[in-house]
């Protein structure tokens, strides 16, 4: 390195805190954004979409639309070289639609045009004429009504057959005596809305002809290889042929694990011959992406009159929307993690995920256990009213551990401190009550100045929860890396692994640095073309997942290096976890050792002040131990854990999209509102670090324990502060008030 | 699309008389969220940023003039706040600091939005909007103004100067905004209210237009359910009626706290 080179980033290694090497690039606005991406000679793309959430296509005109100044190309489904269907886990999903449209938004013709605004009026020219039908809406009746899928998609896939029209998976585990009684039982139904990811950066991304038949597409997603192992058949081209390469990612959090604009972009693009982008705008992104599955949850805690869990009973309605994404595996989960970390030897699980014409549900954060935790902890709450014993006693009275087991049978074999969570959250101290009068900013509703202190109540609540990390159920999860080392000491280090803002960058080059005992280390381009598959950034995997790929890639470029005398050394190396098996299709028991590789969990305290009078809500305080195996990048894990919780305290309070007859009412962040800086207080974060065993370092991922968590305890908090059940988030003004 | 950008009053009155399909902008936060998100999409826009005769404000006789131009920002500065607390109030609940450098009191009028925030302010204190074309100028009152969601009494070929509105010598006045969360919100409701040898509330929100309710002072007490049933609200994605009118009395009992003191 010259000596006039800018001044690298010391990046330490793994333990200590490091800055993002995106961090300052972010801030001062020079990140390039897969937005930003430009090409010469470069066309925009356009989808043109469903204006119904369910319809069939009587006939698609194309005609007056070809003919538009600056339009390049006006493709439809007949335009689609290859497959007609894509999709993450099962091809259900049409790249361009046929015959019908299942969901409001759902893409239906493309075009390509010199600038934008040609390409938005030549969409509007596209004459699509639609019957349109009655909408699934009401997943309780999904299953009496006409299937959306005919040829049932999910089916034969290993999973319990349920031949009821709409399901898209139905799970039953069965545990012990399912029907044994307790002394006392507590009883509630509970509802979560559809959540969105809110990502600022919308879905976009450019995508390149290579001249030979192939295409490049450089775009924000959250598992390249997978992308194109989707694109690839639907273009009718060999996997090589399509090169997936990571843009700046603008947020994730599940939302970019489905194709949004890739097979589209790439299908313009070898259709014209030139570079195709493409940029959803807020509206579309709301339709562009799946979103968190809304939940009905009925359930039912018995126990002994000393607390002791005898019996929990919990049926779980998920909608999945219209197309399958990854709902059987979110489906699997919240039956997984329904009764929570604690210890029972009876249960009855029931998880169904339907399909309807409402807006497709996929990968959120926390995928599955949120929605469940919501529940159980409301329950946990409830029995120890009912029992009249701490709240906290009762939690740490059941709480589940080391060999310990879950409902499906599986003893947990690595690490899993609850009870040390629960006691280290719970004896952190919560602030005073601050005096009145006070700025409006520090009360209820904040800058509307609706109080000075009138209807102001407080209240102090707590939840714990836990999920798994990594894929589960049989699925070959694993990560490759590939090292360069030269002569001169110097590293280069490729891994897929998508840097989607949580920080992996950072952890990749601090691995990277530990084992190469070297400063002189450089990661390149996130890319299917220079290394093989890193898995999806989801969950809480990747951490791990790249963790233990580039360090076995590095030792192995070290020992090569020393077997061929010092000289360059190019390796690359596969890492997987340890193996799962899927779950027996009848009992919902584990058909192996293992179902799920590993789990981390988290407590945490909230102190909330609520307007009871007005139904507004003001959190004060929020404490939180977790347990994150080894904190690779402490300050990294501690932005995890406060941005995790912030999401999950927008789902206690504020976020939901809401739809009539299956159309998006509010796609927009006028209308779908996320936390802001006056909502969401600061955080004070333990890290519970117990090494993991089968994981590189000890690591565990932290991404989503704060936000499967932080929601049962934001709204455990308003119950407390109102005296009022509050079964359904998000809690609405009127359900504090009681209107 | 044309964007027309005056140097005076005089010119850009002239323009609109010429072009009275042209969309007058100033900050753009409400124009330019029609644009991008492709719901309008007008062949000329005015841009009036650069007539000077529409910024500012001033003060005399118990009278305050407010530019259209004039941003929230402005409205929140200490001597216009101690005129306007009200104003002010509702200045500080609008959008983010860019938002509110941008945001202007003219732009409030022309979109005649029932959830403008600086409506109820300026209908508590008797304001009087300030219109002009090339044959001349007129006044009319706000409650005349404003006639409809999003409509207004201005003609095509007319602009907003400003609107004067009235001080008051005991005045005491409060603005409440109520949204799901604790900054950057729509109004789901919002209430201004004024105390100052009888009562005011305007309410936004919960109606068509912001609506003026006067009472006596004497009756107070039973003023909160007065402003709540002059309300018509709707349920709408940003909240419900039963709640608006809910939140309407109480904010009117706590607004009457603070004024009658």
């Amino acid at each position: 390195m010259s000596e006039t080179a800018s001044p690298k980033l010391e990046l330490g290694r793994v333990g200590d805190s490091t800055p993002r090497i995106d961090g300052v690039p972010k801030v001062t606005g020079e990140f390039a954004y897969s937005s930003d991406l430009q090409a010469a000679g470069m066309l925009w793309g356009h989808t043109v979409r469903s204006p119904h959430a369910h319809a069939r296509i009587v006939s698609i005109d194309i005609s007056e639309a070809v003919g538009m100044p600056g339009v390049h190309a006006v493709l439809t489904h007949e335009d689609v070289p290859g497959e007609k269907r894509y999709g993450l886990e099962f091809a259900d999903q049409p790249v361009l639609a046929y015959e019908r449209v299942r969901y409001y938004g759902e893409p239906v013709a493309l075009v390509a045009a010199e600038h934008p605004e040609q390409a938005r009026r030549a969409a509007g020219r596209i004459r699509v004429e639609y019957e349109p039908l009655e909408p699934v809406v009401d997943p309780e009746r999904a299953t009496e009504q006409d299937p959306l899928h005919p040829d049932r998609p999910t089916m034969s896939h290993g999973y319990r057959d349920d031949p009821r029209p709409n399901v898209v998976r139905s799970l039953l585990i069965r545990h012990g005596d399912p029907e044994a009684d307790g002394e006392v039982t507590v009883s509630g139904v509970y509802e979560v809305g559809i959540q969105d990811q809110a990502f600022l950066g919308p879905e976009s991304g450019l995508a390149v002809p290579d001249g030979e038949g192939g295409v490049d597409v450089y775009v924000a997603t959250q598992w390249l290889h997978v992308d194109r192992d989707q694109v690839a058949p639907c273009l009718n081209l060999k996997p090589e042929q399509v090169r997936i390469h990571l843009a700046g990612v603008g947020g994730a959090f599940g939302g970019r694990e489905d194709l949004s604009m890739q097979l589209h972009g790439a299908l313009l693009a070898l259709h014209t011959d030139r570079p195709v982008k493409i940029v959803y705008n807020r509206e579309e992104s709301f339709v562009g992406h799946i979103h968190r599955h809304p939940a009905k949850i009925w359930a039912e805690h018995r126990s002994t009159r000393d607390g002791k869990l005898v019996n929990v009973r919990v049926r779980i309605l998920l909608d999945g929307g219209a197309y399958a994404s990854s709902s059987t595996a979110v489906t699997s989960n919240a039956a997984s993690f329904a009764v929570g970390p604690y210890a029972v030897d009876n249960a009855l699980i029931e998880s169904t995920c339907v399909y309807t014409n409402n807006p497709p549900c996929g990968a959120m954060r926390g995928f599955g256990a949120v929605q469940v935790c919501f529940a159980h902890e409301a329950q946990m709450d409830k029995l120890a009213e009912a029992l009249d014993i701490d709240p906290i006693e009762l939690r740490l009275l059941n709480a589940l551990g080391p060999g310990g087991s879950l409902p499906t049978g599986q003893k947990i074999t690595g690490t899993l401190p609850v009870a040390d969570v629960i006691r280290r959250a719970a004896e952190l101290d919560i602030p005073e009550q601050e005096e009145l009068p006070r700025d409006p900013m520090r009360l209820p509703g904040g800058s509307g100045n609706t109080t000075r202190g009138e209807g102001v109540r407080r209240g102090v609540g707590f939840a714990v929860g836990f999920k798994n990390i990594g894929y589960s159920e049989g699925f070959d999860d694993y990560t490759a890396a590939r090292v360069r080392l030269d002569a001169d000491g110097s590293a280069e280090v490729h891994c897929a692994a998508a840097e989607v803002g949580q920080g992996v960058a950072n952890v990749i080059l601090q691995v990277a640095r530990t084992e190469l005992g070297s400063s002189d280390v450089v990661l390149a381009p996130h890319t299917t073309a220079t290394v093989d598959s890193a898995g999806s950034a989801s969950a809480s995997r990747m951490t791990w997942m790249a963790a233990g790929a580039v360090r076995d890639a590095c030792r192995a470029a070290l020992e090569e290096r020393q077997q061929n005398g010092g000289k360059a050394v190019d390796v690359e190396r596969i890492y997987r976890h340890p193996r799962t098996t899927p779950l027996d299709p009848e009992t919902g028991q584990i058909t192996g050792e293992r179902a799920h590789v590993a789990y981390a969990c988290a407590a945490m305290r909230v102190v909330a002040e609520v307007d009871v009078e007005l139904g507004l809500t003001r959190v004060v305080w929020i404490g939180t131990a977790q347990d994150v195996g080894k904190a690779v990048n402490p300050q990294a894990v501690t932005g995890q854990i406060e941005g995790g919780t912030a999401q999950g305290l927008g789902l206690a309070l504020m976020e939901e999209i809401q739809t009539r007859d299956g159309l998006i009412t509010n796609a927009s962040f006028t209308d779908y509102l996320i936390p802001t800086t006056l909502d969401m207080p600061p955080v004070v974060s333990v890290l519970i670090e117990e090494a993991e065993p089968d994981a590189p370092y000890g690591v565990k991922g932290v991404g989503e324990p704060p936000t499967v968590v932080s929601t049962a305890a934001v709204v455990a908090a308003l119950r407390a502060a109102t005296g009022r059940e509050l079964t359904r988030v998000p809690v609405k003004p009127d359900d504090i008030v009681g209107l | 699309m044309d964007v027309l950008t005056p140097r005076s009053l005089e010119e850009a009155l002239r323009l609109k008389a010429e072009r009275p399909d042209a969309v007058p902008i100033q900050g753009g936060t409400d124009v330019m969220v029609e644009l991008n998100f492709d719901r309008a999409r007008p062949a000329v826009l005015l841009n009036l940023n650069e007539v000077a005769e529409l910024r500012g404000w001033s003060q005399a006789d118990g009278k305050v003039w407010l530019g259209a131009g004039l941003t929230y920002s402005e409205a929140m500065e200490p001597k216009l706040a101690e005129a306007l607390p009200a104003l002010a109030e509702a200045s500080r609940t609008v959008g983010g600091p860019q938002i509110r450098n941008r945001g202007t009191i003219g732009g409030n009028l022309g979109t005649a939005s029932p959830a403008g925030d600086a409506l109820p302010p300026l209908l508590v204190c008797g304001a009087e909007v300030k219109l002009a074309s090339v044959l001349g100028e007129r006044v009319v009152s706000l409650e005349e103004f404003l006639v409809g969601p999003k409509r207004n009494v201005l003609a095509e070929d007319e602009l907003i100067l400003g609107v004067t509105v009235d001080t008051g010598d005991e005045s005491r006045q409060t603005f409440m905004k109520v949204g799901p969360r604790n900054a950057m919100v729509i109004a789901v409701v919002s209430l201004a209210v004024r105390v100052d040898g009888d009562l005011r509330a305007a309410f936004g929100s919960a109606g068509p237009v912001s609506k003026l309710v006067r009472a006596e002072l004497a009756d107070a007490d039973s003023f909160p359910q007065r402003v709540a049933e002059a309300a018509s609200p709707i349920d709408d994605v940003r909240g419900t009626a039963s709640y608006r009118r809910h939140a309407l009395r109480i904010l009117t009992k706590r607004a009457l706290d603070r004024c009658l003191v």
